[in-house]
């Protein structure tokens, strides 16, 4: 059956419905902007540390993998907003708890890339800087990281757009993002085909705006590193052109 | 507040029973679903036809580049009230996710296809065999076997996503945790239940996975 107002509503309502829907965008990029540092950050220390020598280093590595890949990130936010205050009796602020949840959930993922990417760097090149008598530390960050860089750009890529796709699921915690605004809409009666295409094309320019910024990453390390720049257009996701290490299960 | 046994025990059986019936039944339809649309698509990807194979490239890219939630409030509120489509949420979220990780298998189901070595495709066209028995015996066999491991770990992936299915009102084992919360005023236990839950079914998952792949790999 036909509901009445799916006749094509007035083109008002677009321009309508545009500054609720930026003011929920910003806040989605606010939430993935902030849970970008902490999601690489905790990338590369436990990708490092995953490569420790001492077992319970490893084993606290493991045990944090395995709880945040373990479960879907919006148990996570109920449980860092909702559970975790019974325990702790203090609440985190929505977008914090946010923020924290994703960096976190988002952090497991990425240091699976960051040691694949270390792991696929030839034994060579550490026994060429040990004979030139680098450090370790500078072993890792002048000869090995530059050059697994280039691998994990492509990787990071996905993993970036999974962090964007993964902030959508703030609004179970009470923040205003995008889906939050576009729930709020929809309640006030505006047309829901509207607004959830709105909401589409919003992801889908983000999303083209990380590959973008990633491209441009990934040309630019390789070119540090002395290979061949990866053309501009390519098949997102590994076709094989740049060597991504592969991965028991880097997928979200 | 501390976390109470009494209440953790008393709502443990109910949202292991109706929740759970609910969980497994959007993970193992969600997963055929993903695992036979996902082989189309990879067909359709690698079709030589550039009207077929570029908006199928283009349809898969959105549906990843979009995240699962705003795909199940489109197909959840836009479908009935634009295409006068109505279905339980239970079926819709199925669709979605069937649909939204097919388009993950499809690169699957690609990268397994494109593993069958050359000689095997020379072997099928010497042999005269025809096209479609060339892919039914010769090429899908050994590309499927080599795409299982993943395979398994999206189906991993697909029963630890069920929980997003409670925002187009589906009773899952966490959306029964949701409700029993709302009513205590308890988020402690239920939430932990959950996850608690998700946690032990999908870790032994993906260590089986792990072997798996290990004994596929020899």
């Amino acid at each position: 059956m036909m509901i009445p107002y799916a006749a094509a509503p007035a083109l008002g309502t677009v321009t309508e419905i545009w500054p609720y829907l930026m003011d929920g965008a910003r806040v989605t990029v606010l939430v993935a902007l902030g849970a970008t540092p902490v999601a690489l950050a905790l990338a590369f220390v436990v990708g490092l540390l995953s490569r420790s020598r001492h077992v319970w280093i490893r084993g606290v590595v493991r045990v944090y993998l395995e709880l945040f890949r373990g479960t879907s990130v919006i148990v996570q936010m109920y449980w860092i907003f909702f559970a975790m205050p019974a325990l702790t009796g203090y609440r985190l602020d929505p977008i914090l708890a946010g923020i924290v949840a994703v960096g976190l959930h988002m952090g497991a993922y990425g240091s699976e890339v960051v040691r694949g990417a270390i792991a696929a760097v030839p034994r060579t090149q550490w026994e060429a800087a040990v004979a030139l008598n680098f450090s370790p530390f500078q072993c890792m960050v002048r000869v090995i990281l530059p050059q697994a860089w280039v691998g994990m750009v492509p990787a990071l890529n996905n993993n970036w757009i999974e962090l964007l796709k993964v902030t959508s699921l703030v609004s179970v915690i009470s923040v205003a993002d995008l889906i939050a605004e576009s729930n709020t809409l929809r309640n006030s009666g505006y047309s829901p085909l509207i607004v959830m295409t709105m909401v589409m094309v919003v992801y889908l320019v983000l999303a083209l705006a990380i590959t973008t910024i990633m491209r441009f990453l990934e040309r630019r390390a390789a070119r540090r590193v002395g290979r061949d720049v990866a053309p501009v257009f390519r098949t997102r996701r590994g076709d094989g052109s740049v060597k991504t290490a592969p991965s028991a299960g880097g997928l979200s | 507040m501390n976390w109470d046994w009494d209440y953790a025990l008393e709502i443990a059986p109910e949202m292991l029973s109706q929740g759970l019936i609910v969980t497994v039944q959007a993970t193992l339809a969600g997963a055929v679903l993903a695992f036979v649309l996902g082989l189309l698509l990879a067909m359709l990807l690698r079709s030589g036809r550039r009207w077929v194979s570029l908006p199928t490239r283009l349809f898969v890219e959105f549906v990843r580049s979009t995240p699962l939630v705003a795909q199940l409030f489109f197909v959840f509120f836009v479908f009935p009230s634009a295409l006068g489509i109505t279905m339980s949420a239970l079926t819709t979220g199925i669709i979605v996710l069937g649909v939204h990780y097919s388009c993950y298998t499809a690169e699957v189901y690609r990268a397994g296809i494109d593993g069958v070595p050359k000689g095997q495709w020379e072997a099928a066209v010497a042999l005269n065999l025809p096209r479609f028995r060339v892919w039914t015996s010769v090429i899908l066999p050994q590309a499927v076997r080599r795409a299982l491991p993943v395979l398994g770990n999206y189906l991993i992936v697909i029963f630890k996503e069920t929980p997003q299915l409670t925002l187009i009102t589906v009773v899952d084992v966490l959306g029964t945790g949701r409700i029993l919360a709302s009513e205590s005023y308890r988020y402690l236990e239920p939430i932990t239940i959950a996850g608690l839950f998700f946690l032990i079914v999908a870790v032994p998952a993906s260590i089986i996975v792990r072997r798996l792949e290990r004994r596929l790999a020899q």
